[in-house]
Protein backbone atom coordinates (compact mmCIF):
# COMPACT_ATOMS: atom_id res chain seq x y z
CA UNK A 1 0.00 0.00 0.00
CA UNK A 2 1.42 3.55 -0.90
CA UNK A 3 1.57 6.38 1.45
CA UNK A 4 -1.11 8.29 0.20
CA UNK A 5 -3.31 5.02 0.29
CA UNK A 6 -2.17 4.38 3.95
CA UNK A 7 -3.26 8.14 4.99
CA UNK A 8 -6.35 7.71 3.71
CA UNK A 9 -6.98 3.78 5.15
CA UNK A 10 -5.33 5.35 8.67
CA UNK A 11 -8.31 8.33 8.75
CA UNK A 12 -11.44 5.92 7.84
CA UNK A 13 -10.47 2.58 10.03
CA UNK A 14 -7.67 2.80 11.66
CA UNK A 15 -7.86 6.28 13.41
CA UNK A 16 -11.48 7.13 12.84
CA UNK A 17 -11.55 10.30 14.65
CA UNK A 18 -15.37 9.42 15.50
CA UNK A 19 -14.92 6.00 17.00
CA UNK A 20 -11.56 5.15 18.10
CA UNK A 21 -9.99 8.98 18.60
CA UNK A 22 -13.10 10.27 20.01
CA UNK A 23 -12.31 13.80 18.57
CA UNK A 24 -14.79 16.33 18.00
CA UNK A 25 -17.54 15.20 20.01
CA UNK A 26 -19.28 18.41 20.05
CA UNK A 27 -20.91 18.75 16.43
CA UNK A 28 -20.91 14.50 16.42
CA UNK A 29 -23.46 14.62 19.28
CA UNK A 30 -25.22 17.76 18.37
CA UNK A 31 -25.70 17.76 14.51
CA UNK A 32 -26.10 14.42 13.82
CA UNK A 33 -30.25 13.94 14.17
CA UNK A 34 -30.24 13.07 10.42
CA UNK A 35 -28.11 11.63 7.95
CA UNK A 36 -27.92 14.38 6.09
CA UNK A 37 -26.83 17.01 8.83
CA UNK A 38 -24.23 14.47 9.73
CA UNK A 39 -22.81 14.34 5.82
CA UNK A 40 -23.22 18.08 5.46
CA UNK A 41 -21.18 18.43 8.45
CA UNK A 42 -18.47 16.07 7.90
CA UNK A 43 -18.31 17.59 4.29
CA UNK A 44 -17.84 21.00 5.86
CA UNK A 45 -15.25 19.53 7.71
CA UNK A 46 -13.50 17.75 5.25
CA UNK A 47 -12.98 20.54 3.36
CA UNK A 48 -11.40 22.90 5.81
CA UNK A 49 -9.10 19.92 6.96
CA UNK A 50 -7.66 19.16 3.33
CA UNK A 51 -7.15 22.72 3.02
CA UNK A 52 -5.63 23.73 6.50
CA UNK A 53 -3.64 20.98 6.26
CA UNK A 54 -2.46 21.71 3.10
CA UNK A 55 -1.53 25.49 4.11
CA UNK A 56 -0.06 24.37 7.78
CA UNK A 57 2.01 22.11 5.74
CA UNK A 58 3.47 24.39 3.18
CA UNK A 59 4.28 27.03 5.77
CA UNK A 60 5.42 24.62 8.39
CA UNK A 61 9.17 25.92 8.10
CA UNK A 62 7.97 29.45 8.59
CA UNK A 63 5.48 29.35 11.39
CA UNK A 64 7.64 30.04 14.32
CA UNK A 65 7.23 27.43 16.65
CA UNK A 66 5.86 29.91 19.95
CA UNK A 67 3.13 30.90 17.94
CA UNK A 68 2.52 27.97 15.92
CA UNK A 69 -1.09 27.90 17.67
CA UNK A 70 -2.72 31.18 16.80
CA UNK A 71 -1.21 30.81 13.01
CA UNK A 72 -3.32 27.58 12.99
CA UNK A 73 -6.13 29.42 14.47
CA UNK A 74 -6.16 32.06 12.01
CA UNK A 75 -5.43 29.82 8.95
CA UNK A 76 -8.31 27.75 9.87
CA UNK A 77 -10.64 30.61 11.16
CA UNK A 78 -10.03 32.17 7.44
CA UNK A 79 -10.84 28.79 5.98
CA UNK A 80 -14.24 28.25 7.96
CA UNK A 81 -15.23 31.30 7.12
CA UNK A 82 -14.99 31.19 3.07
CA UNK A 83 -16.86 27.59 3.77
CA UNK A 84 -19.60 28.85 5.97
CA UNK A 85 -20.18 31.51 3.09
CA UNK A 86 -20.12 29.26 0.13
CA UNK A 87 -22.74 27.21 2.20
CA UNK A 88 -25.22 30.28 2.90
CA UNK A 89 -24.80 31.01 -0.33
CA UNK A 90 -25.40 27.28 -1.91
CA UNK A 91 -27.24 25.16 1.02
CA UNK A 92 -28.92 27.82 3.04
CA UNK A 93 -31.47 25.07 4.54
CA UNK A 94 -28.60 22.69 5.10
CA UNK A 95 -26.51 26.37 6.69
CA UNK A 96 -29.52 26.78 8.94
CA UNK A 97 -29.72 23.25 10.11
CA UNK A 98 -26.16 23.06 11.40
CA UNK A 99 -26.00 26.74 12.71
CA UNK A 100 -23.41 27.85 15.22
CA UNK A 101 -21.81 24.66 14.39
CA UNK A 102 -19.94 25.62 11.41
CA UNK A 103 -18.54 28.21 12.99
CA UNK A 104 -17.49 26.16 15.88
CA UNK A 105 -15.35 24.50 13.35
CA UNK A 106 -12.30 26.29 13.97
CA UNK A 107 -11.84 24.85 17.43
CA UNK A 108 -13.02 21.47 16.15
CA UNK A 109 -10.10 19.55 17.66
CA UNK A 110 -9.84 17.16 14.77
CA UNK A 111 -8.18 20.06 12.58
CA UNK A 112 -6.25 21.42 15.40
CA UNK A 113 -4.92 17.99 16.24
CA UNK A 114 -4.10 16.53 12.43
CA UNK A 115 -1.97 20.62 12.30
CA UNK A 116 0.01 19.46 15.42
CA UNK A 117 0.87 15.66 15.08
CA UNK A 118 0.89 15.24 11.16
CA UNK A 119 0.90 18.69 8.56
CA UNK A 120 3.19 20.59 10.43
CA UNK A 121 6.03 17.51 10.49
CA UNK A 122 5.36 16.40 7.16
CA UNK A 123 5.20 16.94 3.34
CA UNK A 124 2.57 19.34 1.52
CA UNK A 125 1.13 15.95 -0.46
CA UNK A 126 0.95 13.21 2.14
CA UNK A 127 -0.63 16.28 4.85
CA UNK A 128 -3.34 16.51 2.01
CA UNK A 129 -4.32 12.79 2.14
CA UNK A 130 -4.28 12.84 6.05
CA UNK A 131 -6.66 15.84 5.77
CA UNK A 132 -8.79 13.56 3.04
CA UNK A 133 -8.41 10.19 5.43
CA UNK A 134 -9.44 11.98 8.75
CA UNK A 135 -12.20 13.88 6.80
CA UNK A 136 -13.64 11.10 5.12
CA UNK A 137 -13.71 9.07 8.70
CA UNK A 138 -14.89 12.09 10.48
CA UNK A 139 -18.09 11.80 7.88
CA UNK A 140 -18.58 8.29 8.00
CA UNK A 141 -18.78 8.32 11.43
CA UNK A 142 -20.90 11.51 11.72
CA UNK A 143 -23.10 9.78 8.87
CA UNK A 144 -23.61 6.55 10.22
CA UNK A 145 -24.90 8.41 13.51
CA UNK A 146 -27.46 10.21 11.66
CA UNK A 147 -28.73 7.40 10.09
CA UNK A 148 -29.68 5.35 12.53
CA UNK A 149 -31.06 8.46 14.88
CA UNK A 150 -33.34 9.26 11.82
CA UNK A 151 -34.32 6.02 11.17
CA UNK A 152 -34.92 5.19 14.83
CA UNK A 153 -36.30 8.54 15.62
CA UNK A 154 -38.53 9.38 12.75
CA UNK A 155 -38.99 6.46 10.37
CA UNK A 156 -37.02 8.61 8.00
CA UNK A 157 -33.72 8.15 5.71
CA UNK A 158 -32.19 11.10 3.84
CA UNK A 159 -35.91 13.00 4.67
CA UNK A 160 -37.98 10.10 2.75
CA UNK A 161 -39.91 8.15 5.17
CA UNK A 162 -38.45 4.46 4.56
CA UNK A 163 -40.81 3.01 7.36
CA UNK A 164 -44.22 3.73 6.96
CA UNK A 165 -46.03 5.45 10.66
CA UNK A 166 -48.81 3.27 9.96
CA UNK A 167 -47.06 0.45 11.91
CA UNK A 168 -43.65 2.54 13.16
CA UNK A 169 -44.14 4.83 16.29
CA UNK A 170 -41.13 6.67 15.92
CA UNK A 171 -38.75 6.47 19.29
CA UNK A 172 -38.29 9.92 19.26
CA UNK A 173 -35.41 10.20 22.12
CA UNK A 174 -33.16 9.67 19.50
CA UNK A 175 -33.37 12.83 17.64
CA UNK A 176 -32.99 14.01 20.84
CA UNK A 177 -29.75 15.42 22.90
CA UNK A 178 -29.75 11.50 24.67
CA UNK A 179 -30.29 9.49 22.01
CA UNK A 180 -27.13 10.68 20.21
CA UNK A 181 -25.38 9.75 23.31
CA UNK A 182 -26.65 6.25 23.71
CA UNK A 183 -26.49 5.77 19.72
CA UNK A 184 -22.73 6.69 19.83
CA UNK A 185 -22.21 4.38 22.77
CA UNK A 186 -23.32 1.61 21.02
CA UNK A 187 -21.65 2.41 18.36
CA UNK A 188 -17.98 2.84 20.03
CA UNK A 189 -18.82 -0.28 22.09
CA UNK A 190 -19.07 -2.60 18.70
CA UNK A 191 -16.00 -0.58 17.17
CA UNK A 192 -14.48 -2.23 20.32
CA UNK A 193 -15.74 -5.82 20.44
CA UNK A 194 -14.03 -5.17 16.34
CA UNK A 195 -11.06 -4.33 18.02
CA UNK A 196 -10.86 -7.32 20.34
CA UNK A 197 -12.08 -9.70 17.82
CA UNK A 198 -9.04 -8.62 15.76
CA UNK A 199 -6.53 -9.15 18.58
CA UNK A 200 -7.76 -12.52 19.83
CA UNK A 201 -7.62 -13.04 15.53
CA UNK A 202 -3.83 -12.11 15.79
CA UNK A 203 -4.37 -9.66 13.27
CA UNK A 204 -4.61 -6.49 15.59
CA UNK A 205 -6.23 -3.36 14.10
CA UNK A 206 -3.47 -1.22 14.95
CA UNK A 207 -4.01 1.47 17.67
CA UNK A 208 -3.96 4.77 17.22
CA UNK A 209 0.11 5.72 16.75
CA UNK A 210 0.15 9.24 15.80
CA UNK A 211 0.87 11.45 19.34
CA UNK A 212 -1.04 14.17 19.63
CA UNK A 213 1.18 15.78 22.16
CA UNK A 214 4.16 13.91 22.20
CA UNK A 215 3.65 12.88 25.88
CA UNK A 216 1.97 9.48 27.03
CA UNK A 217 1.18 10.55 30.98
CA UNK A 218 -1.14 13.12 29.29
CA UNK A 219 -2.82 11.64 26.20
CA UNK A 220 -6.41 10.95 26.62
CA UNK A 221 -5.40 8.04 23.98
CA UNK A 222 -2.64 6.52 25.74
CA UNK A 223 -5.05 3.34 26.68
CA UNK A 224 -5.61 2.59 23.42
CA UNK A 225 -2.25 3.56 22.02
CA UNK A 226 0.39 0.52 20.96
CA UNK A 227 3.37 2.74 20.79
CA UNK A 228 2.88 3.73 24.47
CA UNK A 229 6.42 4.06 26.33
CA UNK A 230 5.19 2.00 29.68
CA UNK A 231 7.71 2.85 32.15
CA UNK A 232 6.10 0.32 34.65
CA UNK A 233 7.03 -1.92 32.37
CA UNK A 234 10.86 -1.08 31.27
CA UNK A 235 12.27 -0.40 34.35
CA UNK B 1 -12.94 -29.42 66.10
CA UNK B 2 -15.25 -27.26 68.82
CA UNK B 3 -17.35 -24.66 68.11
CA UNK B 4 -15.22 -22.87 70.67
CA UNK B 5 -12.11 -22.72 68.59
CA UNK B 6 -14.13 -22.00 65.47
CA UNK B 7 -11.46 -19.33 63.93
CA UNK B 8 -13.18 -16.76 60.82
CA UNK B 9 -12.88 -13.67 59.60
CA UNK B 10 -15.51 -10.74 60.89
CA UNK B 11 -18.71 -10.29 60.39
CA UNK B 12 -19.76 -12.97 62.80
CA UNK B 13 -22.80 -11.91 63.41
CA UNK B 14 -25.46 -11.81 60.54
CA UNK B 15 -28.39 -10.43 60.22
CA UNK B 16 -31.29 -13.18 58.67
CA UNK B 17 -32.10 -10.14 56.02
CA UNK B 18 -30.60 -11.03 52.29
CA UNK B 19 -31.64 -9.11 49.27
CA UNK B 20 -33.79 -11.50 48.16
CA UNK B 21 -36.13 -11.56 51.48
CA UNK B 22 -36.39 -7.08 51.65
CA UNK B 23 -36.89 -7.37 47.71
CA UNK B 24 -39.53 -9.87 48.52
CA UNK B 25 -41.29 -7.51 51.56
CA UNK B 26 -40.75 -4.80 48.83
CA UNK B 27 -43.06 -7.16 46.28
CA UNK B 28 -45.56 -7.96 49.09
CA UNK B 29 -46.21 -4.34 49.99
CA UNK B 30 -46.85 -3.24 46.23
CA UNK B 31 -49.11 -6.11 45.99
CA UNK B 32 -51.91 -3.83 47.72
CA UNK B 33 -51.11 -1.31 44.78
CA UNK B 34 -51.12 -3.93 41.81
CA UNK B 35 -54.10 -5.76 42.69
CA UNK B 36 -55.92 -2.51 43.64
CA UNK B 37 -54.26 -1.07 39.89
CA UNK B 38 -55.62 -4.34 37.84
CA UNK B 39 -59.08 -3.74 39.35
CA UNK B 40 -59.25 -0.57 38.58
CA UNK B 41 -57.94 -0.59 35.07
CA UNK B 42 -58.90 -3.89 34.14
CA UNK B 43 -57.06 -6.97 32.38
CA UNK B 44 -54.79 -4.29 30.34
CA UNK B 45 -53.21 -3.31 33.37
CA UNK B 46 -52.36 -7.00 34.21
CA UNK B 47 -51.01 -7.91 31.06
CA UNK B 48 -48.73 -4.92 31.26
CA UNK B 49 -47.21 -5.78 34.88
CA UNK B 50 -46.42 -9.48 33.91
CA UNK B 51 -45.21 -8.25 30.15
CA UNK B 52 -42.90 -5.70 31.82
CA UNK B 53 -41.82 -8.24 34.78
CA UNK B 54 -41.27 -11.15 32.28
CA UNK B 55 -38.79 -8.43 29.83
CA UNK B 56 -36.68 -7.35 33.14
CA UNK B 57 -36.73 -11.07 34.14
CA UNK B 58 -35.33 -12.17 30.75
CA UNK B 59 -32.94 -9.14 29.72
CA UNK B 60 -31.20 -9.43 33.24
CA UNK B 61 -30.72 -13.65 32.37
CA UNK B 62 -29.64 -13.04 28.94
CA UNK B 63 -26.88 -10.66 30.05
CA UNK B 64 -25.67 -12.96 33.15
CA UNK B 65 -25.27 -15.35 30.43
CA UNK B 66 -23.66 -13.32 27.59
CA UNK B 67 -21.12 -12.06 29.61
CA UNK B 68 -20.98 -14.94 31.90
CA UNK B 69 -21.68 -13.68 35.23
CA UNK B 70 -23.04 -15.70 38.23
CA UNK B 71 -26.60 -15.61 37.54
CA UNK B 72 -28.46 -12.48 40.12
CA UNK B 73 -32.00 -13.54 39.20
CA UNK B 74 -32.41 -15.07 42.76
CA UNK B 75 -32.35 -11.79 44.54
CA UNK B 76 -35.49 -10.71 42.82
CA UNK B 77 -34.41 -7.13 42.22
CA UNK B 78 -35.32 -7.57 38.46
CA UNK B 79 -39.06 -8.26 39.27
CA UNK B 80 -39.20 -5.61 41.55
CA UNK B 81 -37.94 -3.16 38.70
CA UNK B 82 -40.44 -4.51 36.41
CA UNK B 83 -43.33 -4.69 38.86
CA UNK B 84 -42.22 -0.83 39.46
CA UNK B 85 -41.81 0.39 36.11
CA UNK B 86 -45.40 -1.30 35.16
CA UNK B 87 -47.03 0.83 37.89
CA UNK B 88 -45.50 4.02 36.50
CA UNK B 89 -46.86 3.06 32.83
CA UNK B 90 -50.72 4.19 32.14
CA UNK B 91 -53.11 0.90 31.12
CA UNK B 92 -52.87 2.09 27.63
CA UNK B 93 -49.60 1.66 26.72
CA UNK B 94 -48.71 -0.93 23.83
CA UNK B 95 -47.14 -3.99 25.25
CA UNK B 96 -44.19 -3.84 23.58
CA UNK B 97 -42.90 -0.76 24.46
CA UNK B 98 -43.03 -1.89 27.87
CA UNK B 99 -41.14 -4.93 26.95
CA UNK B 100 -38.44 -2.16 25.52
CA UNK B 101 -38.60 0.31 29.09
CA UNK B 102 -38.22 -3.33 30.90
CA UNK B 103 -34.91 -4.17 28.81
CA UNK B 104 -33.23 -0.70 28.98
CA UNK B 105 -33.87 -0.71 32.93
CA UNK B 106 -32.18 -4.23 33.65
CA UNK B 107 -29.61 -3.48 30.46
CA UNK B 108 -28.73 -0.04 30.26
CA UNK B 109 -29.23 1.60 33.77
CA UNK B 110 -28.56 -1.53 35.93
CA UNK B 111 -25.76 -4.31 34.49
CA UNK B 112 -24.13 -1.92 32.13
CA UNK B 113 -23.30 -0.33 35.62
CA UNK B 114 -22.22 -3.16 37.28
CA UNK B 115 -25.35 -4.50 38.29
CA UNK B 116 -27.36 -3.97 41.66
CA UNK B 117 -25.42 -1.94 43.44
CA UNK B 118 -23.38 0.09 41.20
CA UNK B 119 -26.44 1.63 39.40
CA UNK B 120 -26.70 5.17 39.49
CA UNK B 121 -30.15 5.94 39.43
CA UNK B 122 -33.37 3.94 40.01
CA UNK B 123 -33.68 1.23 37.20
CA UNK B 124 -37.70 1.64 36.91
CA UNK B 125 -37.77 5.29 36.94
CA UNK B 126 -34.78 5.80 34.77
CA UNK B 127 -36.52 3.40 32.23
CA UNK B 128 -40.19 5.68 33.11
CA UNK B 129 -38.51 8.57 32.03
CA UNK B 130 -37.02 7.24 28.87
CA UNK B 131 -40.16 6.03 27.71
CA UNK B 132 -42.11 9.52 28.34
CA UNK B 133 -39.26 10.84 26.08
CA UNK B 134 -39.35 8.08 23.32
CA UNK B 135 -43.45 7.81 23.04
CA UNK B 136 -44.16 10.78 24.62
CA UNK B 137 -47.87 10.37 22.58
CA UNK B 138 -48.36 6.92 24.73
CA UNK B 139 -46.93 7.64 27.93
CA UNK B 140 -49.20 10.48 28.59
CA UNK B 141 -52.88 8.80 27.57
CA UNK B 142 -54.66 8.00 30.39
CA UNK B 143 -57.70 6.00 29.80
CA UNK B 144 -60.05 5.02 32.83
CA UNK B 145 -63.49 2.89 31.57
CA UNK B 146 -62.73 3.86 27.96
CA UNK B 147 -63.40 7.77 28.38
CA UNK B 148 -60.38 9.62 28.04
CA UNK B 149 -59.80 11.56 30.65
CA UNK B 150 -57.03 14.21 32.34
CA UNK B 151 -54.39 13.51 35.21
CA UNK B 152 -56.13 15.10 38.70
CA UNK B 153 -52.72 16.94 38.57
CA UNK B 154 -54.02 18.56 34.84
CA UNK B 155 -57.08 19.44 35.85
CA UNK B 156 -55.69 20.98 38.99
CA UNK B 157 -53.47 22.75 36.71
CA UNK B 158 -56.01 23.96 34.35
CA UNK B 159 -57.66 25.59 37.46
CA UNK B 160 -60.53 23.02 37.66
CA UNK B 161 -61.84 21.53 40.70
CA UNK B 162 -61.23 17.61 41.93
CA UNK B 163 -62.50 14.74 43.80
CA UNK B 164 -59.91 14.42 46.61
CA UNK B 165 -62.17 11.62 48.08
CA UNK B 166 -61.67 10.33 44.36
CA UNK B 167 -57.97 10.49 44.91
CA UNK B 168 -57.74 9.21 47.67
CA UNK B 169 -59.54 5.78 47.30
CA UNK B 170 -57.83 5.98 43.36
CA UNK B 171 -60.94 6.11 40.91
CA UNK B 172 -58.81 8.76 38.95
CA UNK B 173 -56.82 8.72 35.52
CA UNK B 174 -52.99 8.27 36.04
CA UNK B 175 -50.93 5.61 35.77
CA UNK B 176 -51.90 1.86 36.82
CA UNK B 177 -49.89 2.29 40.58
CA UNK B 178 -50.27 5.97 41.40
CA UNK B 179 -53.82 7.00 41.47
CA UNK B 180 -54.75 4.77 44.93
CA UNK B 181 -53.08 6.28 47.33
CA UNK B 182 -54.96 4.17 50.42
CA UNK B 183 -53.31 1.50 48.43
CA UNK B 184 -49.67 2.36 48.48
CA UNK B 185 -50.05 3.64 52.43
CA UNK B 186 -51.02 0.11 53.54
CA UNK B 187 -47.80 -1.33 51.53
CA UNK B 188 -45.91 1.86 53.10
CA UNK B 189 -46.86 0.81 57.00
CA UNK B 190 -45.88 -3.05 55.99
CA UNK B 191 -42.66 -1.90 55.15
CA UNK B 192 -41.83 0.55 57.66
CA UNK B 193 -42.92 -1.96 60.20
CA UNK B 194 -40.79 -4.86 58.55
CA UNK B 195 -38.03 -2.54 59.47
CA UNK B 196 -37.40 -2.34 55.60
CA UNK B 197 -37.29 1.58 54.76
CA UNK B 198 -37.86 4.56 57.45
CA UNK B 199 -39.45 7.59 57.39
CA UNK B 200 -36.73 10.21 57.40
CA UNK B 201 -36.61 10.36 53.26
CA UNK B 202 -40.45 10.06 52.67
CA UNK B 203 -40.99 11.96 55.79
CA UNK B 204 -38.61 15.42 54.76
CA UNK B 205 -39.79 14.99 51.11
CA UNK B 206 -43.56 15.23 51.65
CA UNK B 207 -43.04 17.45 54.43
CA UNK B 208 -40.56 20.00 52.13
CA UNK B 209 -43.16 19.43 49.13
CA UNK B 210 -45.85 20.65 50.92
CA UNK B 211 -43.96 23.85 52.83
CA UNK B 212 -42.70 24.40 49.07
CA UNK B 213 -46.45 24.16 47.66
CA UNK B 214 -47.66 26.27 50.83
CA UNK B 215 -45.46 29.01 49.74
CA UNK B 216 -45.45 29.21 45.80
CA UNK B 217 -48.29 26.89 44.80
CA UNK B 218 -50.45 29.93 44.79
CA UNK B 219 -53.11 28.51 46.69
CA UNK B 220 -51.86 29.44 50.45
CA UNK B 221 -53.14 27.24 53.34
CA UNK B 222 -55.78 25.61 50.67
CA UNK B 223 -56.12 22.23 52.27
CA UNK B 224 -58.27 20.97 49.29
CA UNK B 225 -55.36 22.30 46.98
CA UNK B 226 -52.53 20.46 48.95
CA UNK B 227 -54.58 17.02 49.52
CA UNK B 228 -54.96 16.94 45.89
CA UNK B 229 -51.15 17.89 45.29
CA UNK B 230 -49.97 14.85 47.68
CA UNK B 231 -52.25 12.28 46.71
CA UNK B 232 -51.83 13.13 43.24
CA UNK B 233 -50.01 11.82 40.28
CA UNK B 234 -46.89 9.50 41.59
CA UNK B 235 -45.79 11.30 44.30
CA UNK B 236 -46.86 8.67 47.11
CA UNK B 237 -45.53 6.16 45.23
CA UNK B 238 -42.49 7.93 44.45
CA UNK B 239 -41.83 8.83 47.93
CA UNK B 240 -42.35 5.48 49.40
CA UNK B 241 -41.05 2.91 46.92
CA UNK B 242 -38.23 4.97 44.70
CA UNK B 243 -37.14 7.62 46.72
CA UNK B 244 -36.06 4.83 49.24
CA UNK B 245 -34.24 2.70 46.96
CA UNK B 246 -31.03 1.39 49.08
CA UNK B 247 -28.87 2.09 46.15
CA UNK B 248 -29.37 5.32 44.61
CA UNK B 249 -30.24 7.08 48.23
CA UNK B 250 -27.97 8.24 50.84
CA UNK B 251 -26.65 6.03 53.58
CA UNK B 252 -25.78 8.59 56.00
CA UNK B 253 -28.82 10.06 58.12
CA UNK B 254 -28.32 13.21 57.44
CA UNK B 255 -27.68 13.07 53.85
CA UNK B 256 -31.31 11.42 54.02
CA UNK B 257 -32.79 14.24 55.03
CA UNK B 258 -30.99 16.86 52.52
CA UNK B 259 -32.14 14.06 50.25
CA UNK B 260 -35.80 14.28 51.04
CA UNK B 261 -35.59 18.05 50.89
CA UNK B 262 -33.49 18.26 47.31
CA UNK B 263 -36.82 15.98 45.86
CA UNK B 264 -39.24 17.95 47.59
CA UNK B 265 -38.23 21.59 46.32
CA UNK B 266 -37.60 19.65 42.37
CA UNK B 267 -41.05 17.86 42.81
CA UNK B 268 -42.28 21.17 43.48
CA UNK B 269 -40.38 23.29 41.05
CA UNK B 270 -41.63 20.69 38.66
CA UNK B 271 -44.94 20.77 39.29
CA UNK B 272 -45.54 24.61 39.39
CA UNK B 273 -43.06 26.09 37.32
CA UNK B 274 -42.39 22.86 35.07
CA UNK B 275 -43.85 22.33 31.45
CA UNK B 276 -46.12 19.39 32.64
CA UNK B 277 -48.15 18.84 35.56
CA UNK B 278 -46.14 15.96 36.80
CA UNK B 279 -42.52 16.01 37.98
CA UNK B 280 -41.96 13.67 40.66
CA UNK B 281 -40.00 10.92 37.89
CA UNK B 282 -37.44 13.77 37.25
CA UNK B 283 -37.17 14.92 40.68
CA UNK B 284 -36.10 11.44 41.92
CA UNK B 285 -33.50 10.90 38.75
CA UNK B 286 -31.86 14.05 39.60
CA UNK B 287 -31.72 13.61 43.44
CA UNK B 288 -30.26 10.02 42.58
CA UNK B 289 -27.58 11.79 40.66
CA UNK B 290 -26.56 13.98 43.29
CA UNK B 291 -26.52 10.88 45.90
CA UNK B 292 -22.58 10.66 46.04
CA UNK B 293 -21.94 14.52 46.44
CA UNK B 294 -24.54 14.82 48.94
CA UNK B 295 -22.79 11.32 50.87
CA UNK B 296 -19.59 13.37 50.56
CA UNK B 297 -20.93 16.35 52.75
CA UNK B 298 -22.34 14.42 55.51
CA UNK B 299 -19.90 11.45 56.28
CA UNK B 300 -20.65 11.35 59.92
CA UNK B 301 -18.07 12.25 62.78
CA UNK B 302 -16.12 9.33 63.70
CA UNK B 303 -15.89 8.87 67.55
CA UNK B 304 -13.07 11.01 69.05
CA UNK B 305 -12.60 12.97 65.94
CA UNK B 306 -11.03 16.45 66.55
CA UNK B 307 -11.80 19.28 63.77
CA UNK B 308 -8.31 20.18 62.27
CA UNK B 309 -8.24 23.87 63.90
CA UNK B 310 -8.63 22.50 67.17
CA UNK B 311 -5.91 20.31 67.70
CA UNK B 312 -3.10 22.07 69.19
CA UNK B 313 -5.03 23.48 71.74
Amino acid sequence: MNKYLERLYNGIIKENPTFVLMLGMCPTLAVTTGAMNGLGMGLSTTVVLILSNLLISAFRKVIPNGVRMPAYIVIVASLVTVVEFVMKAYTPSLAAQLGVYIPLIVVNCIILGRAESYASKNPVLPSVFDGLGMGLGFTFGLTCIGIIREILGAGQLFGYQVLSLDWFTPITIFVMAPGAFLVLAVLVAIMNIVREKMEAKGKPLASPSGCLTGDCASCGQSSLCTGRKDTAKTE
Amino acid sequence: MSELYNVSSSPHVRSKDTTGRIMLYVIIALLPTSIFGIYNFGYKALVLILVTIASCVVSEWVYNKIVHKKNTLGDLSAVVTGLLLALNLPATLPWWQAVIGGAFAILVVKCLFGGLGQNFMNPALGARCFLLIAFAANMTNFTIDAYSGATPLAALRNGEAVNTMDMLIGKTAGTIGETCTVAILIGAIFLILMGVIDLRIPGTYIVTFVIFMIIFGGHGLDSNYIVAQLCGGGLMLGAFFMATDYVTSPITPNGQILFGVCLGVLTGLFRTFGANAEGVSFAIILSNLLVPMIEKITIPKAFGQVKEGKKHE
